[in-house]
């Protein structure tokens, strides 16, 4: 790992000086700390993580179970919490009951852990894909460079949305319409993967678009390093071009990556949560935000809780990694450093 | 200027191509066995190889690849299975509200983004300043979907009978009709050509129709119509110009030259909106440009809650309803819209910033 270096004047009579080495990425790590929007970000994901870690403990109802004929309680019932003035002869519910009498809280919360999920394994997939592909690319040059990118460009030149929802289509389409190929996922398949596949293919979808611009940073990043003396150091020493580029040119490649990829993760639980509300990500009964916006979007008007909040809470999630995202971006910039 | 310009042309012609080749993927795996999708599950092998040669579906792929390819040149976009219209007919009719729609969220984003980037950028670190920081990151993480549900919760149905109602979806309210400006000039055309397409194409354009036509009744019922699915498509585009605006803005009041501006006098509006914002124009202009993509994502979502006829809602019908035609020709229309808007947006920047054609 790079590292800086400062020399140190020693007091006078002292024989030559010492240098004194750091780590660049505990320099960002400080200076993130530093950083308002770096500090809010994680202050609201730690909040966010612990919500979803604790969701069994945290919620008083299970998510799913419909309370009719458990409590005496009507459907879209508005929020009642009794510290702040809701009679105690109703159940408290702190955030309302939805169109099937179940506990709206209990459901964000473990809600909290499907687009947490999502947000992270979306993500994580591209990048994964996004760096080979656009390390590849950038350090081979040429006509493979080309295609790739050309490619890429194919993918970014449709909107974002339109592309998502007829990739989510067509694996609908091709896995569900055929039945060889459903029984095989449901014998292949944990039975909560296989039941929630809406969702799995909500997530291709997401991970596929989002793929060209984690190759983009890459690539733009291999090309600027590439021709740096110490890459061309380890090249003529021998060194095989994939050991070159996995060991010195792409983790100079990775704070902007870092960057791009904690704000991808707001984008994706946004993009999720935008498929299920036009019904093609999560469906019924998950517990997902933008599910449970679909579910209750008709009662608007009467019921307007049901939509509140778990639009309250997309926007909490994404802002965070909003913010996360900023702070990061301000303490790995290297025009910055020191 | 012209080498760069060929060059940029020459780079998008196979991103085109390749525009084509999924549009034509899409086209055919999202309906899944187009026969059974429109004629129904019951319908007999017998019927289907009918209906396959009937729409050239039994020839090898890379034919039907070509035949595609060749009806599209010929402007021929083939016929909805669900309307048994034409493509472009239906293009005609429904992209007009997008067009509007998209135009008046930029519009109302560049006009409330802008002057707030530059407030921020020259009362820096201030309370302004982190107000409109903290409002841009608040509106870029907001499902637009839920700011459309809630903006119509709010103008709907709180504000019912107060003067600052406004209707929660269409584009006109009942009984209201925008009569088309050539119908209302006495214009005919000669049957249906590329002036008369392009002529209706207009018309659906309610507020620019009814701006021709001078119809005050039909221009205020349709911008009142227009507020709410434009404010919830303008935020995040808003939001990211503010940024953009900030971020452009104060590296251009640390230049050399508008210290000297300042030094030697002049006015700080005059340094600020003459001198600076000129140069630091160029990367919000190419923003602005680029959220055309945002906007489209938000067409979808917004015309679906407002229930607004434009050519996002409709994608996304064809989409579940698997007809192909329009999930084909839609697909080409609007990326390679896209294409050009950003081929340019990419020419005009270099025409523009000399630095970069001379590259």
């Amino acid at each position: 790992m790079a590292t800086t270096t400062e020399n140190k004047a020693l007091p006078i009579g002292s024989i030559g000086t010492r240098s004194h080495s750091e780590n660049l990425w505990l320099v960002a790590i400080r200076r993130l700390f530093r950083q308002r929007s770096g500090v809010a970000g994680m202050i609201v994901l730690a909040f966010l993580v612990l919500v979803a870690i604790s969701a069994p403990l945290i919620a008083p109802y299970d998510p799913n179970r419909s309370l009719i004929g458990v409590e005496d309680i009507r459907k879209r019932t508005p929020p009642c919490v009794h510290a702040l003035g809701c009679s105690t002869d109703e159940p408290q519910h702190w955030m309302g009951v939805d169109g099937n009498v179940r506990d709206v809280f209990s459901r964000l919360v473990f809600g909290a852990r499907i687009s947490l999920f999502v947000g992270f394994v979306t993500i994580g997939s591209a990048v994964i894909v996004g760096t080979v592909l656009g390390a590849f690319a950038g350090y081979v040059g040429g006509w493979v460079d080309d295609v790739i990118m050309r490619i890429m460009d194919v993918l970014l030149a449709f909107p974002f949305l339109l592309l998502t929802i007829a990739i989510t289509s067509a694996l609908r389409t091709l896995f569900d319409n055929n039945e060889g190929l459903e029984d095989a996922f449901k014998s292949a398949l944990p039975e909560f993967v296989f039941n929630q596949r809406g969702l799995v293919y909500a997530m291709f979808a997401i991970a596929i678009v989002s793929i060209p611009a984690y190759a983009r940073v890459i690539r733009s990043t291999v090309l600027s390093i590439k021709e740096e003396e110490y890459v061309s150091a380890a090249r003529s020493i021998g060194n095989r071009p994939v050991r070159i580029l996995f060991l010195h040119v792409l983790p100079n490649a990775f704070p902007p990556l870092i960057v791009v990829a904690t704000l991808g993760i707001g984008g994706a639980i946004l993009e999720t949560a935008a498929l299920s509300f036009l019904g093609l990500g999560a469906q019924p009964p998950t517990p997902e935000w933008g599910s449970m916006l679909a579910s209750e979007r008709n009662q608007l008007f009467s019921a307007p809780h049901l939509v509140l909040f778990p639009g309250l809470a997309i926007m909490l999630t994404v802002l965070g990694f909003n913010l996360l995202g900023d702070g990061l971006r301000d303490a790995l910039d290297p025009r910055l450093r020191l | 200027m012209y080498k760069y310009a060929i060059r940029r042309i020459l780079h998008a012609l196979p991103v085109l191509f390749g525009v084509l080749v999924l549009a034509f993927i899409l086209g055919r795996i999202v309906p899944g066995n187009p026969c059974k999708a429109i004629l129904g599950e019951k319908a007999t092998v017998e019927v289907c190889e009918k209906f396959d040669r009937d729409h050239g579906l039994d020839r090898p792929i890379p034919i039907q690849f070509l035949a595609y390819v060749g009806e599209l040149a010929r402007g021929d976009f083939g016929n909805s299975l669900r309307f048994n219209r034409s493509i472009v007919q239906i293009l005609i009719e429904r992209l007009p509200m997008t067009v509007e729609l998209g135009m008046a969220g930029l519009l109302i984003a560049s006009i409330i983004g802008i002057p707030l980037g530059i407030i921020s950028a020259v009362r820096h670190n201030s309370a302004i300043d982190l107000s409109t920081m903290v409002g841009a990151n608040i509106g870029v993480s907001m499902p637009v979907f839920w700011l459309g549900l809630m903006l119509a919760y709010v103008f709907a149905f709180l504000l019912k009978d107060t003067p600052f109602w406004l209707p929660p979806s269409g584009r006109v309210s009942a009984g209201v009709t925008a009569v088309p400006f050539y119908e209302v000039y006495g214009w005919e055309f000669a049957g249906e050509g590329v002036v008369s397409n392009v002529a209706e194409f207009l018309s659906n354009m309610f507020i620019l129709n009814s701006l021709i036509t001078l119809d005050w009744e039909v221009l205020r019922d349709a911008i009142t119509h227009l507020i709410l699915p434009s404010v919830a498509l303008a935020t995040i585009p808003m939001a990211i110009i503010a940024r953009m605006t900030r971020s452009s803005m104060l590296q251009v009041l640390g230049l050399d030259y508008v210290r000297t501006a300042r030094a030697k006098g002049l006015v700080d509006r005059r340094v600020i909106l003459v001198h600076a914002l000129k140069n630091a124009l160029l990367p919000i202009v190419t923003i602005i440009g680029l959220q055309l993509g945002l906007v489209f994502s938000g067409a979808i979502l917004t015309e679906t809650i407002f229930s607004l006829s434009g050519v996002g809602r409709t994608m996304f019908e064809a989409i579940t309803a698997r007809d192909f035609p329009i999930i084909q020709g839609f697909t080409v229309v609007i990326a390679t819209a896209f294409i050009l808007i950003n081929l340019v947006v990419d020419l005009s920047y270099a025409f523009l910033d000399p630095r970069i054609r001379l590259d």
